[in-house]
């Protein structure tokens, strides 16, 4: 990657030095990306480089292992979307997840997709109930791309590909209503709209990210030293106290 | 050629924030120059601040007698509490002597990536100081960052519960600032906070 321009969604920025920053960013191109910029902390720059942002970047390296020299210029902003509660813990989480869960360097074109579809959700639709499913979509995308995909085409106790209900906590395969029998207590609750697709309702939503909550934990990602898990405990959390307010 | 210890104290220059080698040595040579002008009260003044540096239990300033000099000042109002990331941030904010009220300093911002969590934060103390009651405002002056915006988010969550005001600075056009050169997040967020004018 001597030098790349492409679009990119901001993923994180972490200060270096006394003015620059090292920025990672999701491209469609070439996956994750690292890029120094100069005076990356800067009035003029700050606002520019904020998570879940959308930015045309350059990166100039001389060398693939060279971190690269990173400008950009703003094409889109979600900065207004950081004063709403449920808005901004989803950008937290979701580009704390990318930028924690990826490899650099390795293409990604659906997560890129995703990711700017669940971002696009959430602006359209503050309200949560337009995007959460959107989300838990995209964590299972997240999920099957770094190796740690559920197998939800078929039953793994009856082999039938109809009336999927769970989910194995230990192998990820989905286990029929029929093959649960006896077992139900000890599987996950496999929500429709992954297997059928369709609108969830807030109960297949929760189930849903409990399914890949439980997949999250068990994934390289809760296993860093920096525990992005906590960021996802805070938007469901608060995803939950919304719902349960709405439904009084 | 400069002597080992001359040397030792240009890189110790060089390591403060706005500094660097080039800079640390024209320091080093104007502290040699004016020895007793300037070289004599520096270390005065460093060694004074270096024997009594405290941080205040009560707000998390930095000062040099605990409680803070905000803190022990009795003409600042108890009932609105300022709660900012970081010590440069209460300064910045103090130094333009509009808030009257107190604060309290968190020591930083969560960050999933940087692994800084609720516990690592001053968040407990600031409930409890609430919770002490007397306060009828808390002012969430974080920085408009999307760790700044999470930790604001989760403080106010945490103080639902206290029958407070939870407010937080407004957001958008800067004083000087023109529309041509603003962002388009900083713009939307200005046309979101218009006032009418009166």
């Amino acid at each position: 990657m001597p030098r790349l321009i492409a679009p990119a969604i901001v993923c994180s920025v972490l200060a270096n030095g006394e003015h620059g920053a090292v920025a990672r960013l999701l491209t469609r191109e070439a996956g994750l990306l690292a890029g120094y910029v100069r005076g990356g902390r800067s009035r003029r720059l700050k606002p520019v480089l904020i998570p879940g942002n959308l930015v045309q970047a350059e990166f100039r390296a001389r060398t693939e292992e060279q971190l690269a020299q990173l400008t950009v210029e703003l094409e889109h902003s979600r900065a207004p979307l950081l004063a709403e509660p449920l808005a901004s813990a989803a950008i937290d989480w979701t580009t704390s997840l990318v930028a924690a869960a990826l490899p650099e360097g390795q293409r990604y074109p659906e997560l890129y997709d995703a990711l700017g579809g669940v971002l696009d959700a959430v602006e359209a639709a503050p309200a949560a109930r337009g995007w959460a499913q959107a989300l838990v979509s995209f964590e299972l995308l997240l999920l099957e791309r770094i190796g740690f995909g559920l197998d939800l085409s078929r039953c793994a106790a009856t082999d039938a590909s109809g009336d999927l209900a769970y989910v194995s906590p230990n192998s990820g395969a989905a286990v029929s209503r029929a093959g649960a029998v006896g077992y139900e207590a000890r599987l996950l609750a496999l929500p429709a709209f992954l297997t059928e697709g369709g609108t969830g309702d807030w109960e297949a939503i929760f189930a849903g990210l409990a399914l890949t909550g439980h997949f999250l934990a068990r994934s390289p990602v809760a296993e860093r030293r920096v525990d992005v898990m906590e960021t996802r405990r805070r938007l469901v959390d608060r995803l939950k106290r919304v719902h349960a307010t709405a439904s009084l | 050629m400069a002597s080992k210890e001359i040397e030792t104290l240009t890189q110790a220059l060089a390591r403060l924030p706005g500094l660097g080698p080039r800079s640390a040595r024209r320091a080093v040579l104007h502290l040699v120059k004016k020895r007793e002008t300037v070289l004599v009260p520096l270390l005065a003044a460093l060694e004074s601040v270096s024997d009594s540096l405290v941080t205040c239990t009560n707000c998390g300033n930095v000062d040099t007698v605990n409680p803070c000099g905000i803190c022990a000042d009795p003409r600042r109002d108890d009932r609105a509490l300022c709660v900012v990331e970081d010590v440069a941030d209460l300064w910045a904010l103090d130094r333009s002597r509009l808030f009257p009220g107190r604060y309290h300093v968190l020591g930083g911002r969560l960050s999933a990536l940087e692994g800084v969590r609720p516990e690592d934060l001053t968040i407990d103390s600031l409930v409890a100081r609430v919770a002490g009651g007397g306060v009828d405002e808390v002012v969430l002056a974080m920085n408009a960052t999307l760790e700044g915006q999470t930790t604001a988010h989760f403080i106010a969550e945490r103080l639902e519960e206290h029958p407070v005001r939870v407010t937080r600075l407004a957001h958008g056009l800067p004083v000087g600032g023109e529309l041509d050169y603003l962002d388009e997040g900083t713009l939307a967020q200005a046309l979101r906070a218009r006032r009418p004018v009166s």
